[in-house]
């Protein structure tokens, strides 16, 4: 696996919703490399504070070695990352970690919660690109509200897949949780990709769990070094402590521990 | 702010560059950056983003007798200019280190130096013993330090008597050279120094990690499931160089700085200390190019200052008038 230390120029910077962003930034060697399920870490400013690399999910690569990144601001480092301009130049470590296995059989299932849509669109391109018959594919979202799920929902449903929503404040689609959506569309899937809030991912894996569907699971933890050296970024697998950056984010969700009962 | 002999200013290698030599026992370094342990996991991670052939060694994640799961998670925490850990030693023990990550590491031109740590005197000598004539181990970094162990560890590197008890058993133990890494967790650094000088260590390494803590005021919980950690970074290099200074000063062994360290700036510090090396740890997670580009800047501060030699400018440190 290769991966890279790059300064990369800002090239796109566009606010999705209030405290949404999507940056759009030349990263030809991390572009090259990309697969989809894989992070960058992300220096969000030359000083000491804050320290620490982002991580964030590849949120699109483009033919040309661009990539994007989709975040919404919660601390001091999105904040930062938000106030960039255009021609800013970050600094980036990627690709790194292990990626979505794409599916030998379809139809497939992305869910999507919050910023856990952000890897989901490059594996939907992916799957996209590589000619399989997207009709049957299902794609849930959920967020708040419909600001934060525009222009992303359209974006999925022009690769062809069908796009169900589901927004706490039911500004648009289903009003509650994604899974109360999947109960219908599952018995048809062979397999299920997830990225979002852990309490609902849990929740996904338990319905998958029922219904003998196989379930890939997006993790986030809190992480130093993002390529396996710090060993900070720990979760509890079926078989003892795992770490995220380097066996996943992406795991068979039935490598890990779930308190689902 | 950016570095200010940053990169570029180092001269090829065939021109009458600079000499980085430093020596450490009978351990000589091409230059004097070493990575420090626990920041570079066993080296092989960093392969591609730094160039492993040009550091002056590389310490290695602290090794065990047995293998080690280390903490629950969360582990780490972001800090003002620092972070906190509570890994927890997390290794694979000797053996399979010895199996499993020496064959690469022993391709490298760089010297690795092995951290080891134990529970008990009898489990550091028996690494040490383990690891002595291994192919490519060049040194033994004995670790009484680690803030982050129940048992033993605490005692070994905060009572002076402990320390030079571990140091000797290790000396029995290895022909290594043998560095010994210090804790600031203790009223005075000097003592514990002068203790494992007189037990026979070739060098010594300072500072781990500063005890400290973290909370979250919503939850009102620690931040980290261990509740306190080890506090690196930047944030403790004041702290670092504070003792670097004033055990090179108290000991004739070759004294390594560890603590903060980032750019050129910062290890020029601690050679002016006194230091004779130093170590780059968290650096390495936030800027893995840090330590080359430490190395440039070493090469273009000596340049600038008509220095032949980094040695000649260790402890140079100007105080008072004259
Ligand atoms: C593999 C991976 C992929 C991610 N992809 C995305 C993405 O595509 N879009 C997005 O919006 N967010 C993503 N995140 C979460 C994102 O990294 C955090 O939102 C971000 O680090 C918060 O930084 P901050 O300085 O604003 O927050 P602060 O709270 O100020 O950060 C303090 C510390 O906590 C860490 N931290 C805080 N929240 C999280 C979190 N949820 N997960 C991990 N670390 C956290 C920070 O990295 C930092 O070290 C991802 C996380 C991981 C591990
Ligand atoms: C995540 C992490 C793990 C560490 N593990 C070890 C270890 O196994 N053995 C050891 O002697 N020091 C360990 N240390 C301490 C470092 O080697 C170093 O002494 C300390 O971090 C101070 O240097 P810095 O400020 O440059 O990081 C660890 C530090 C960190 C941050
Ligand atoms: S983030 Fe450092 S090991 Fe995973």
């Amino acid at each position: 696996m290769s991966e890279f230390q790059q300064k990369c120029s800002l090239v796109g910077r566009d606010r999705l919703a209030d405290d949404v962003y999507r940056l759009t930034l030349q990263a030809p060697r991390i572009a090259a490399h990309a697969q989809p399920g894989q992070f960058v870490m992300v220096r969000v400013s030359d000083g000491l504070d804050p320290l620490l690399r982002r991580p964030f999910s590849i949120h699109r690569v483009f033919a040309n070695g661009d990539i994007s990144l989709l975040f919404k601001i919660i601390g001091k480092g999105t904040e930062m990352l938000a106030h960039c301009c255009l021609g800013d130049e970050l600094d980036l470590v990627g690709p790194l970690g292990n990626g979505f296995v794409l599916p030998d059989e379809g139809p497939v299932c992305l869910i999507g919660g919050g910023m856990g849509i952000a890897p989901l669109l490059f594996l939907a391109e992916q799957l996209h690109m590589t000619g399989r018959e997207t009709g049957n594919d299902y794609v849930l979202l959920g967020a708040r509200t419909q600001d934060e799920l525009t222009p992303l929902d359209e974006e999925f449903a022009a690769l062809g897949y069908t796009v169900q929503r589901a927004t706490d404040d039911g500004s648009i689609g289903h009003k509650g949780f994604i899974p109360d959506l999947l109960d219908f569309i599952l018995p048809e899937m062979t397999q299920v990709y997830t990225c979002g809030p852990h309490l609902m991912m849990e929740n996904v894996v338990r319905q998958c769990r029922q219904a003998e569907v196989k379930c890939q699971v997006s993790l986030e933890t809190h992480m130093a070094c993002g390529i396996g050296a710090c060993l900070g970024c720990t979760v509890n697998g079926k078989r003892g402590l795992v770490h995220v950056c380097k066996q996943g984010p992406v795991f068979k969700a039935e490598n890990l521990e779930w308190s689902l009962e | 702010m950016r570095e200010s002999y940053g990169e570029g200013t180092g001269c090829p290698e065939n021109c009458n560059a600079p000499d980085l030599r430093v020596q450490i026992g009978s351990l000589v370094l091409r230059n004097p950056v070493m990575t420090a342990s626990g920041t570079f996991g066993y080296a092989r991670e960093f392969e591609n983003l730094v160039d492993l052939d040009q550091l002056g060694g590389i310490i290695v994640k602290g090794i065990s007798l047995q293998p080690k799961p280390g903490n629950p998670p969360p582990r780490i925490v972001e800090t003002s200019c620092g972070m906190l850990n509570a890994i927890g030693l997390e290794n694979v023990g000797v053996d399979r280190f010895i199996s499993g990550k020496m064959p690469y590491l022993r391709k490298l031109s760089t010297p690795v130096v092995v951290n080891i740590l134990g529970d008990s005197v009898e489990e550091y000598s028996e690494i040490a013993r383990k690891l002595d004539g291994v192919e490519g181990v060049a040194a033994l970094e004995v670790n009484i330090s680690c803030p982050n162990v129940k048992k033993g560890g605490v005692a070994f590197g905060t009572v002076p008597e402990m320390a030079a008890r571990v140091t000797e058993a290790v000396r029995q133990a290895s022909q290594l050279p043998l560095i010994v890494k210090l804790s600031p967790n203790v009223t005075d650094i000097v003592l514990m120094a002068k203790a494992v000088e007189g037990a026979g260590a070739d060098a010594v390494s300072l500072i781990n990690t500063l005890i400290g803590m973290a909370i979250d005021p919503v939850s009102r919980r620690p931040k980290l499931a261990n509740v306190i950690g080890g506090l690196s970074g930047p944030a403790i290099k004041p702290v670092a160089l504070r003792m670097v200074w004033q055990v090179a000063q108290a000991v004739s062994l070759p004294v390594i700085g560890i603590g903060g360290i980032t750019t050129a700036n910062d290890a020029l510090e601690f050679f002016l200390a006194g230091a004779t090396a130093v170590q780059v740890g968290t650096a390495n997670f936030y800027d893995p190019s840090s330590t080359g580009n430490i190395v440039q800047g070493l090469k273009g501060y000596l340049q600038e200052q008509g220095e032949d030699r980094l040695v000649d400018i260790i402890g140079t440190l100007k105080i008072g008038t004259d």
